[in-house]
C-alpha cells in the first residue's frame, strides 16, 4: 500500500476499533468479570462462580429464564405466522401505489416510541378501557372485563411491537421472487401448497431468518411491554436484571443474569443460522 | 396466489379481508392513543367527556396541557439533545466503517465485519448494563489511583449517548455501506484523471452520491435514538429522556396529557420520516 493509502486505512480503522473495543468487546469482559466474583467482606471480593450458583440454584431465577426464552420463541413464531400472508400482499399482490402506500402503513406505527404503542394497547384492554366498555354496551358481558395483566395482553404487545421487523426483511425477499417461477410451479402441477412449500419459503427463508433473529431478540430485551402489560406472573427476564442492578444494588448478580441473556440470545441465534443455513453477514449485513 | 393465478372467489375475499383486519391491528392503538387527547377528562378512557384541546395548551390545574408542563418539555429538550449527539456520531462513524469496508482488503475484514454487526444481536438492555460495569469500573480506578471524580462516567447523558451510539452506529453503517456499494467507481477514477487529489475525489463525487444516504442515516438514528427505552434505562442518571419521563408518569397512572405528548410525538416523526423520503426522491 501507498502512504497516502496507509494512512486512510488507519484513519479509517481508527473509529472502529475505538467503537468495538471501548463500547462492546471490553464492557462485556469487564462484565463477565464482574459476574466471577462474590462479595466477601466490606470492599473485598473474591472470585468465585457463586453468582451463577445462585442463578441455577434458584427456582424462581431459572423458571423466569426459561420463561422469557419459551415465550420469546412463541412471539416469534406468531409474529411470522401473521407477517407471512401480509409480506406476501404487499410484494406480489399489490401493485404500483397500493403496493408503496401499504407498505409504508406497516412502517407508520414503527415511527412512535413503544411506549406510546404500548399505552394504546393499554387504553385498549384494561377494564375501563374501550374494548371492555365496547363489550358491556353489546350486552356480550354483565360487569368490566380486565384483559390486562396476563400473558395473553403481553404477547399481544410483544407482537405488535417487533411486527415491522418481520414485514421488511420479508417484502424485500418475496420482492425478489420472480413471478414465472411461483407459475412454472404451478404448470408442472404444484398445488397451492406444494408451491408455497417448495418454491416460495425456500426462496424467502433469508428474510425469514433475519426477521425471525430480530424479532427474537427484541422479544427477548424487551422490557417494557412485559412490565407494562404482563401480569404479576409473567415476570420477564429483564425485569430481574433492572431489579437486580438499580433496586437492590447486587451488580454482581445482575452481571450474571445478563450474561445468561447474552448466552441464551447468541446459543438460538446461531442455532437459527445453522439450521437454515445462513450467515450473520447474509441475513444482518 | 399471485394475480396471474386463477383463484376462487372466497380464497380472495377471505385474504382480503385478513389484510384489512391486520392494518386495523396495526392502526388501533395509535389511533386510540390520539382521540384520547382531546378527552375532557381526567383519564384518557371512557366515557368521553367532550373535546378539548386543554391537554395540548391549557395552563391551570388539573388540565395542564403538553406545552405548559415544565419536565415534560426539558425531557423533549433532554431527548432531542441526545438524538442530536448520538446521530452526528454514528453518522462520522458509521461513514467511516463502510469507506473502510468498501475500499480495503486487509487481513481480519470478515472478522471485522462480525464484530461490526454484534450489536444488532446484543439484548439492549445487556449493552446498557455492560457500559455501565465499564464506566464504573474506570471511574471507581480513577479514584482510587488519583482521587478523581469523573462525573461524566457515571450514569448520565454521557452514557446514554455511548450507549444508544454503540449499537446505532451499526444500523448508520449498514445504511450507508448499502448505498456506497451501488457506487461506480470509474466516476471517482474520472474525477482524478482530470486532476482532483483523492479528498477532492470523495468530497466533490462520492459524498454528494451518498448524501441520500447520510440523511437517512441521520434521520434513521435519530428517530431511534429518541425511541429507546432499554438502554437508556440502564445508564439514565437525573436528566430524564422523554421515554423514561413518559415511563414514569404511566407507572403512576395516567391522565390525557401524555396521549398529547403520544400525538405531538407521532406527528414529529412522520414529518421526518416525510422529510427523509422527500430527499430519498431526490436522484
Amino acid at each position: 500500500m501507498q502512504a497516502g493509502a496507509r494512512l486512510g486505512f488507519v484513519l479509517l480503522l481508527t473509529p472502529l476499533l475505538l467503537w468495538l473495543t471501548l463500547l462492546i468487546i471490553i464492557p462485556h469482559i469487564d462484565m463477565l468479570l464482574l459476574s466471577l466474583r462474590e462479595r466477601v467482606g466490606v470492599g473485598q471480593y473474591a472470585s468465585s462462580p457463586a453468582n451463577y450458583l445462585a442463578f441455577f440454584g434458584e427456582p424462581l431465577y431459572l423458571r423466569t429464564f426459561m420463561r422469557t426464552a419459551v415465550m420469546s420463541v412463541l412471539a416469534t413464531v406468531i409474529t411470522l405466522l401473521i407477517a407471512f400472508p401480509v409480506s406476501f400482499y404487499i410484494a406480489k399482490i399489490a401493485k404500483g401505489r397500493v403496493q408503496s402506500s401499504l407498505f409504508l402503513l406497516c412502517l407508520v406505527p414503527f415511527w412512535v416510541s413503544e411506549l406510546v404503542r404500548t399505552f394504546g394497547w393499554m387504553i385498549l384492554l384494561r377494564e375501563t378501557g374501550l374494548i371492555s366498555t365496547l363489550l358491556q354496551n353489546l350486552g356480550l358481558v354483565s360487569g368490566p372485563v380486565e384483559m390486562l395483566y396476563n400473558d395473553a395482553a403481553m404477547m399481544v404487545g410483544l407482537v405488535y411491537t417487533s411486527m415491522l421487523f418481520m414485514v421488511v426483511p420479508l417484502v424485500t425477499t418475496l420482492e425478489s421472487l420472480d413471478d414465472a417461477v411461483i407459475e412454472a410451479g404451478y404448470d408442472l402441477g404444484g398445488s397451492g401448497f406444494s408451491v408455497l412449500r417448495e418454491i416460495i419459503i425456500p426462496h424467502a427463508t433469508p428474510g425469514i431468518v433475519s426477521g425471525s433473529i430480530v424479532v427474537f431478540m427484541l422479544s427477548l430485551g424487551n422490557y417494557l411491554t412485559p412490565t407494562m402489560l404482563g401480569g404479576k406472573d409473567s415476570l420477564w427476564f429483564t425485569e430481574l436484571i433492572y431489579s437486580q442492578f438499580i433496586v437492590r444494588f447486587n451488580w454482581e448478580l445482575g452481571a450474571a443474569f445478563g450474561f445468561m441473556l447474552l448466552i441464551l440470545s447468541s446459543v438460538i441465534v446461531w442455532g437459527m443460522l445453522r439450521v437454515t443455513g445462513q450467515t450473520l453477514e447474509k441475513t444482518m449485513g | 396466489m399471485i394475480p396471474s393465478m386463477p383463484q376462487p372467489r372466497a380464497y380472495r375475499i377471505i385474504y382480503t379481508g385478513y389484510i384489512v383486519m391486520f392494518f386495523i391491528y396495526l392502526g388501533l392503538p395509535l389511533a386510540v392513543v390520539a382521540v384520547f387527547a382531546f378527552n375532557d377528562s381526567q383519564f384518557p378512557s371512557l366515557p368521553w367527556e367532550g373535546f378539548t384541546w386543554n391537554w395540548f395548551f391549557g395552563d391551570a390545574r388539573p388540565q395542564i396541557g403538553a406545552f405548559h408542563e415544565r419536565p415534560i418539555l426539558r425531557a423533549i429538550g433532554t431527548s432531542a439533545f441526545v438524538g442530536l449527539c448520538v446521530s452526528a456520531l454514528s453518522l462520522a462513524v458509521g461513514t467511516s466503517n463502510a469507506f473502510l469496508f468498501n475500499r480495503y482488503q486487509f487481513r481480519g475484514r470478515g472478522l471485522l465485519y462480525v464484530l461490526m454487526l454484534l450489536p444488532l444481536v446484543i439484548p439492549g438492555i445487556v449493552l446498557g448494563i455492560s457500559i455501565l460495569v465499564f464506566s464504573s469500573t474506570v471511574a471507581n480506578a480513577a479514584w482510587d489511583v488519583a482521587n478523581l471524580d469523573i462525573t461524566a462516567l457515571r450514569p448520565g447523558l454521557v452514557l446514554v449517548v455511548l450507549g444508544q451510539f454503540s449499537f446505532i452506529t451499526t444500523i448508520a453503517t449498514l445504511v450507508i455501506a448499502a448505498r456506497l456499494q451501488k457506487f461506480d467507481r470509474t466516476l471517482e477514477e474520472a474525477a482524478l484523471n482530470l486532476g482532483a487529489d483523492r479528498l477532492t475525489a470523495i468530497r466533490t463525487i462520492t459524498l454528494p452520491y451518498l448524501m441520500p444516504a447520510m440523511i437517512g442515516a441521520f434521520v434513521v438514528a435519530f428517530l431511534m435514538s429518541f425511541e429507546n427505552f432499554n438502554t437508556t434505562l440502564m445508564l439514565v442518571g437525573s436528566d430524564a429522556p422523554l421515554t423514561i419521563a413518559m415511563f414514569d408518569r404511566l407507572k403512576e397512572g395516567s391522565t390525557p396529557l401524555l396521549n398529547a405528548v403520544s400525538l405531538l410525538l407521532m406527528l414529529g416523526s412522520s414529518c421526518l420520516a416525510l422529510v427523509m423520503i422527500a430527499f430519498q426522491r431526490k436522484p
